[in-house]
């Protein structure tokens, strides 16, 4: 037994799907030499709910409150999502205050989730505290978005045509309020994270992604962004009120963890600029287009919509028959794609590059299970 | 070799400045809320579970048993019967929410043509066995009511040849 | 204590005093520790900590204590038995036996050796053998991981760690602790040896495998480390073990380059536990600061840093020793 057990080189070490850093239920079974991975191979669907297949069983609105459910974390991004394809399948005009609504309220969300991923990330990587400070300032999102949309994680709060409510001054100051109160709070995260010499060790250099394997590998988001493709659905294919904003598309060098990871920070920036011209240009006006079918039945046809979510591109595929049931939804999410790189990204790494590797893929596990 | 030293001062100093943030905050009040001893009040639009909205004139419910709720509810959780109590007028005699269902979606609530419903601001919703999360919305409606001095609504009784209650989990069209 | 004088003799009863009150410090200290901890913790994190049992949460620790004593304790299957179930006591005793050299104040030291110093450290690099025999034997892919880390961490973070106390060593001339301390009347050491006492204190947080070197624990990554599959007292002793090396190597700090129990006012036995306690206070704020170092970072920082600044430390010192 010893003898051959000695003669063996590579052993297989178990990462999940119990394991505190793979964030949810992914199982990565991995080839080891040592401390070295010689090959990563993900399991997924621990997770699996069939949410495409409810869709199909369910009418139109029905399936609304499952989008919030398929990535919690930019819950609000993938409402918009499905709202934006069955508005194009039905031919409704948002009005513009309620667009504006929906580009607030979703980029507060898309900050949480990325303070809730600095905070996990930095918790991947070994630091405690980073994270209830991020929870901290994630907390002031949640109180606000849940004044509007009534909950704080698994959001249902876009209707096909507007939003059901609308949003009230208290809102308005408090998101101002919010907006100061985080740019001091960046300086505090630079002094903590970014500039932490530890950090900078560990993530530089590690798990680099070419714009060549970006482009192969069908990666979206930060993923693509840090590697230098200034690719970003908000500019490349504009929808909702987000032609109207000025803002930057950040984008990194040389697509390690480290640029991903600066990425994302100047990203909530960028989404704190947004918020800020949206609350300064607030239309008055209705929030509900007029003439919204009390029984949504759309025409015949096939519709795709895309946003940008915190992650990278979720696409939703509508194909009507003209029945009040969806014939098929079909849901592009960006994790799954972006899971998809981690094979090739962690041969010859180690497992403590593993693990940042991971969290810098930002994978939501739900989502890639559906 | 200047390298070198570089390195090690510019590191050195970058994790005095992070131990310069952890102290600062050590400092600071805490921002918990110690939970059984401190509550927070609920946002005005927080989602509960539905009940009925009582009408400040008629001191009752406004539910004309029309049953939108229950076709527009996405996990069919609505179990809801009404009786007429006269020619035009019908209303509720059984409506409970499976409330383990419930994904909090707020469509019965909008899809209402009487607006009678509302979010409550219930939050300790914990029980020992499923039954512990079936919330009778009549009964309720009369506790509320007793609770203020109001008039109880009666609840009417389906008439006995009607036929049972639909279950709830049943998928409807 | 006449009594036990006269039955066994002045040394033998010496040991045994002092055995009993090694015991009771280290477990009062454990759970002065872990609830110091966390309530460190908690305020950075902007949390209040422990707050039920006692006075702000204080007794806290006495009911985890008595919770994992009344824990099961579970053998898995195929793991290598009498390892398994030594690893706890060997990692326990040299930490035990460490505090017979150190001074609490100038009368209060069990036993003053003239070679304190290498005994401490000696059984120090002990522990390092109890956590190879618990991931060994815990028969965990993880916990070999975690004890592998562990020797590799403690071999090459001994030998700046000795070599940072040379200087200091070489300015009093004396291995004895008691002899150090008495050095330090006028000015304490961390003065005139401030390198010194930075990469003392480097190593110490790396030699009590403390964030951000808890590579052997790495929860992340090795989820527990080589103490995996403990459970119960015997887990139970490998984190008093952990908090009690934690207080060894605080006072050593306290004894080189803070001047031991020395202190104007209050009796020698305070300032040195105040002085022992702000050092780990220290260690504490290290590890709810930095993010965890990688394992290949952790020894290169060791050989290329640590190692030529301790020698180039200790060679300043050995020159100007010789100088003046």
């Amino acid at each position: 037994m010893l003898e051959r057990g000695l003669e063996e080189k590579t052993y297989v070490l178990n990462l999940g799907p119990q394991h505190p850093s793979t964030h949810g239920v992914l199982r990565v079974e991995l080839e080891m030499e040592g401390e070295f991975i010689t090959k990563a191979d993900p399991d997924i669907g621990y997770g699996h709910r069939g949410h495409e297949h409810m869709a199909e069983n369910r009418n139109y609105q029905q399936f609304l409150p499952n989008l919030g459910r398929v990535d919690y974390l930019h819950a609000l991004a993938y409402n918009q999502c499905y709202c934006m394809a069955v508005e194009k399948l039905l031919g409704l005009k948002v009005p513009e205050r309620a667009e504006f609504i929906r580009v607030i309220t979703g980029e507060m969300n898309r900050i949480s989730s990325h303070l809730l991923w600095l905070g996990a990330y930095l918790l991947d990587l070994g630091a405690f505290t980073p994270i209830l400070y991020c929870f901290d300032d994630r907390e002031h999102i949640l109180d606000l978005l849940d004044r509007v949309t009534g909950s704080r994680l698994t959001y249902c709060y876009y209707r096909f045509g507007g939003v059901p409510q609308d949003i009230d001054e208290e809102f308005v100051a408090g998101t101002r309020e919010f907006i100061k109160r985080l740019r001091t709070r960046f300086r505090d995260y630079d002094n903590l994270v970014t500039k932490n010499v530890i950090f900078i060790h560990r993530t530089r250099d590690v798990g680099i992604i070419t714009q060549e394997q970006c482009l192969e590998y069908g990666l979206t988001g930060p993923m693509v962004r840090g590697s230098g493709i200034p690719y970003d659905i908000r500019r490349s294919e504009p929808y909702s009120a987000y032609p109207l904003f000025d803002f930057e598309i950040p984008i990194g060098s040389k697509g390690d963890i480290l640029d991903r990871y600066l990425v994302r920070v100047k990203e909530m920036e960028q989404s704190l600029r947004i918020i800020e011209q949206a609350l300064n240009k607030l239309p008055e006006g209705p929030i509900m287009a007029e003439k919204v079918p009390k029984r949504i039945k759309p025409a015949e046809g096939e519709v795709y919509a895309a946003v940008e979510a915190a992650r990278g591109e979720f696409g939703c595929y509508v194909v009507s028959q003209g029945e009040v049931k969806p014939y098929r939804i079909k849901l592009r999410v960006p994790s799954f794609a972006n899971l998809s790189i981690l094979p090739e990204l962690s041969v010859d790494t180690l497992v403590a590059d593993l693990v940042a590797i991971l969290g810098s893929i930002d994978v939501v596990v739900p989502e890639i299970d559906r | 070799m200047i390298n070198y030293f570089k390195e090690i001062l510019v590191g050195f100093w970058s994790l005095l400045a992070g131990m310069a943030v952890t102290i600062r905050y050590f400092t600071k009040p805490i921002v918990t809320v110690q939970y059984p001893r401190q509550k927070l009040t609920m946002s005005p639009r927080y989602r509960g579970h539905t009940e009925f909205v009582i009408d400040e004139e008629t001191r009752t419910h406004r539910c004309i048993a029309c049953e939108m709720c229950n076709r527009i509810c996405p996990s069919q959780l609505i179990s809801l019967q009404g009786v007429k109590v006269d020619a035009k007028k019908k209303l509720p005699s059984r409506y409970i929410i499976a409330y383990q269902y419930c994904s909090l979606c707020g469509l019965c609530v909008e899809v209402c043509p009487t607006k009678a419903l509302k979010w409550s601001d219930e939050y300790l919703l914990c029980g020992f066995t499923r039954e512990d999360s079936e919330i009778d919305l009549l009964r309720r409606l009369q506790d509320q009511q007793y609770a203020k001095g109001w008039p109880l609504t009666p609840i009417p009784r389906p008439k006995p040849e009607e036929p049972a209650p639909a279950k709830g989990e049943e998928v409807k069209e | 204590m006449e009594f036990l004088t006269q039955m066994l003799g002045a040394d033998v009863a010496r040991m045994v005093v002092g055995l009993i009150a090694i015991i009771a410090l280290v477990s009062v200290n454990a759970l002065f520790l872990i609830w110091m901890e966390r309530k460190v913790a908690a305020h950075m994190q902007l949390r209040p900590g422990p707050m039920e049992v006692g006075w702000h949460g204080a007794v806290q620790t006495v009911a985890d204590a008595v919770k994992l004593m009344g824990k099961e304790l579970i053998t898995p299957t195929d793991v290598d038995r009498p390892v398994y179930h030594l690893a706890p006591i060997v990692i326990f005793l040299p930490v035990l036996l460490s505090f017979l050299v150190i001074p609490f104040s100038q009368t209060l030291i069990i036993r003053d050796m003239n070679v304190g110093v290498l005994l401490i450290l000696a059984f120090a690099s002990l522990t390092v053998l109890a956590i190879l025999m618990a991931g060994w034997a815990s028969n965990n892919k993880y916990s070999v991981l975690g004890a592998i880390r562990s020797v590799a961490q403690t071999v090459a973070y001994e030998i700046p760690l000795l070599i940072t106390l040379m200087s200091p060593i070489l300015m009093v001339g004396s291995f004895s602790l008691a002899d150090i301390v008495a050095a330090q009347e006028r000015y304490w050491f961390v003065l005139t040896q401030p390198l010194a006492f930075i990469l003392y204190i480097v190593c110490a947080t790396a030699e009590t495998n403390r964030a951000p070197f808890d590579l052997p624990e790495a929860e992340s990554e090795l989820v527990a480390g080589f103490h995996t599959e403990y459970s119960g007292m015997k887990f139970g002793l490998f984190f008093l073990a952990e908090y009690t090396n934690m207080f060894i190597v605080s006072a050593l700090a306290t004894i080189f380059f803070l001047g031991g129990w020395r202190g104007p006012f209050l009796p020698g036995i305070f300032w040195f536990l105040i002085k022992v306690y702000a050092i780990i206070f220290l260690l504490m704020w290290f590890r709810w600061t930095f993010p965890r170092v990688r394992f290949d970072q952790l020894i290169t920082f060791a050989w290329k840093i640590l190692i030529p600044l301790a020698f180039a430390n200790l060679l300043i010192t050995a020159l100007i020793m010789k100088l003046r």
